[in-house]
């Protein structure tokens, strides 16, 4: 597949930026790890400009809600490198009482609409961003509707509860 | 030439600010003009017939396809995509059955990944004539859209053929297709690649150097690679830039890497090379379907799905006769599969670019999360800031060559 193995990648990720970098795996092959809210700007920076590595295209930002978890709320970056032919997937974990995670924006201009999108659904405050409004979305919803506490139908109805299914 | 203004913040609003003596025009493009094609809104700041700035809107159509995937298991998700790029259903549907088989870690035959690279290209061959066509009309040449139009006519006909519908297709399970191409698929899809090649060439013959067209699009909308990249562009209109990037090439699946054929660049990125593009990787899809032709021709009749039981539903008359068929059936409507609790990436070579599927399963009926990387969200958020300084005549033939679909762009 890519010019760099994951090996490569995790040797050279973990000179550049040592213990920032957690949670190291590859699911499908896709070198995944988890970022500190305070270094995702730098890392994400990095990556980009790094000589080696390439990091220029910003496939997807997206999010994802995990209730029990203390830091609940997941923003998830995909990154792809063209000349190596490598992607990686970088985690930032916020809580729901302060999402804030700085704005890609200033890295890559197509972050622009990725960002509003996960703001619109996730409620994930990208600081920095020069236009986070809803997208999507009508303007004057209150709630972020992807969020696991709101349910899609009416929480009312029981034939569709997971019981019943045998779990 | 390049109308395309870098330096202005796109999606900022600048209705009153720059217009102190209020001799700007607002105009609504939408959200349902004829010329859009689709329902996008723009609001647009005009000086005479010139784009000072704009605004769009967009999330008319939005079906929350994300929040309703995690209420349904995987077989139910596929109709879901067919809504995404509904002019090139089939290869949402093969990118999601490809996803969750990557999940579960299914190995497909090879004459199922020939069908699916056939059914893939067909549609990519609808998805380009579309936009082709329609490109000719917005630039006033109706009669190539009305021959191009006949032909996706004969490719719906095949296509119905294999699934019984013809838009949303539905195509295939995961696993495999649900049943086995017939004879007259394949006779109507021989015909095809006996009939269309002419067709191709004669509407080439009438656009490519057709100098009325060639003036109407050439530097229209030019966009160079590091602006596109930056952008996040991919698909058609990123290579039409120069970047040579083709999901089908770098991260080959269902045995694209099989298959000789070439991915086309251009130079300049404006609307006439992204014309040109399109045309000739229908082209190449032409030659792609031929190859799978030929090799299906060496490989074992009757096969068109994996056997695995556990995830592919078996035949119903089995189901009625058969103990291990009824378990393996009601394991699979009700969910009772188990399913390894991981992530997956999975991106196909859509229409207008990287379609890609963010899968989080946690083992249960439903996926965690799903996410879907659009190629058209994604590619129209330049289409404010790069219309600044053009002509709204420009502009529309712009969005036309970027092939924005609402239902894609919306989700």
């Amino acid at each position: 597949m890519g010019k760099i193995s994951n090996q490569q990648l995790i040797e050279k990720l973990s000179t550049q930026f040592g213990e920032k970098i957690t949670s190291l795996s590859e699911p499908f092959g896709l070198l995944t790890f988890e970022v500190a809210v305070e270094d995702i700007h730098e890392v994400l920076g990095l990556l980009k400009n790094d000589s080696i590595l390439k990091f220029n295209f910003l496939t997807d930002i997206t999010a994802v809600h995990y209730p029990e978890k203390e830091k609940a709320l997941a923003v998830v970056y995909h990154l792809h490198s063209f000349v190596n032919n490598v992607r990686v997937r970088i985690k930032v974990f916020v809580p729901v009482s302060n999402p804030t995670v700085p704005t890609a924006t200033s890295l890559w201009e197509g972050a622009n609409w990725m960002e509003r999108e996960t703001f619109d659904f996730y409620g994930i405050q990208f600081s920095g961003h020069p236009n986070l409004v809803r997208i999507l979305n009508v303007d004057d919803m209150t709630v972020f509707p992807m969020r696991k506490e709101y349910a899609l139908e009416d929480p009312n109805r029981v034939d569709k509860k997971d019981f019943f299914f045998g779990r | 030439m390049s109308n395309f203004i870098t330096e202005i913040t796109p999606n900022r609003p600048v209705y009153t600010d720059n217009d102190p003596q209020g001799d700007l025009t607002t105009l609504n493009l939408g959200p349902t003009h004829p010329a859009t094609h689709g329902v996008f809104q723009n609001v647009l700041q005009m000086d005479g017939e010139r784009i000072v700035s704009g605004v769009s809107t967009i999330g008319y159509i939005h079906r929350a396809f994300e929040k309703i995937a995690e209420h349904r298991p995987f077989y139910q998700i596929t109709p879901l995509t067919d809504r995404l790029n509904y002019c090139s259903s089939p290869i949402n549907n093969m990118g999601w059955h490809m996803t969750v088989e990557k999940l579960l870690g299914v190995e497909m035959p090879k004459r199922v990944d020939y069908l699916r690279v056939i059914v893939m290209e067909l549609s990519r061959i609808t998805d380009h004539l579309i936009c082709n066509g329609i490109l000719g009309v917005d630039t006033g040449a109706f009669s190539g859209f009305l021959y191009l139009m006949e032909e996706r006519e004969h490719i719906y006909e095949i296509f119905e053929e294999i699934c019984g519908a013809r838009l949303t297709t539905n195509i295939g399970r995961i696993g495999g297709f649900e049943r086995d191409f017939n004879d007259i698929a394949f006779a109507k899809i021989e015909k095809f690649l006996a009939k269309f090649p002419p067709i191709l060439k004669e509407f080439e013959t009438l656009f490519n150097r057709n100098r009325i067209f060639i003036e109407r699009t050439s530097g229209v909308g030019a966009v160079d690679p590091e602006t596109a990249m930056n952008y996040s562009w991919s698909g058609p209109i990123l290579r039409a830039t120069g970047v040579d990037y083709d999901v089908r090439v770098n991260e080959p699946y269902s045995s694209y890497q099989d298959f000789d054929f070439e991915i086309p660049v251009g130079t300049t990125g404006d609307v006439y090379d992204r014309f040109i593009l399109r045309n000739e990787e229908m082209w190449q899809s032409l030659r792609i379907i031929e190859q799978a032709m030929e090799k299906l021709k060496k490989e074992p009749k009757g096969v068109f799905h994996a056997d695995v039981p556990e995830f592919y539903l078996p035949p119903k008359e089995q189901v009625y006769n058969n103990m291990e068929a009824l378990i393996y059936h009601f394991k699979i409507v009700m969910g009772e599969v188990d399913t390894p609790k991981t992530e997956v990436y999975h991106a196909v070579e859509g229409g207008n670019g990287e379609l890609g599927f963010y899968l989080i399963n946690d083992g249960g009926r439903t996926p965690y999360r799903l996410h879907f990387r659009r190629p058209s969200f994604i590619n129209y958020q330049m289409y404010a800031p790069m219309s600044r300084g053009m002509l709204l005549s420009d502009a529309i033939i712009n969005m036309s060559s970027l092939n924005v679909i609402a239902g894609e762009l919306d989700a």
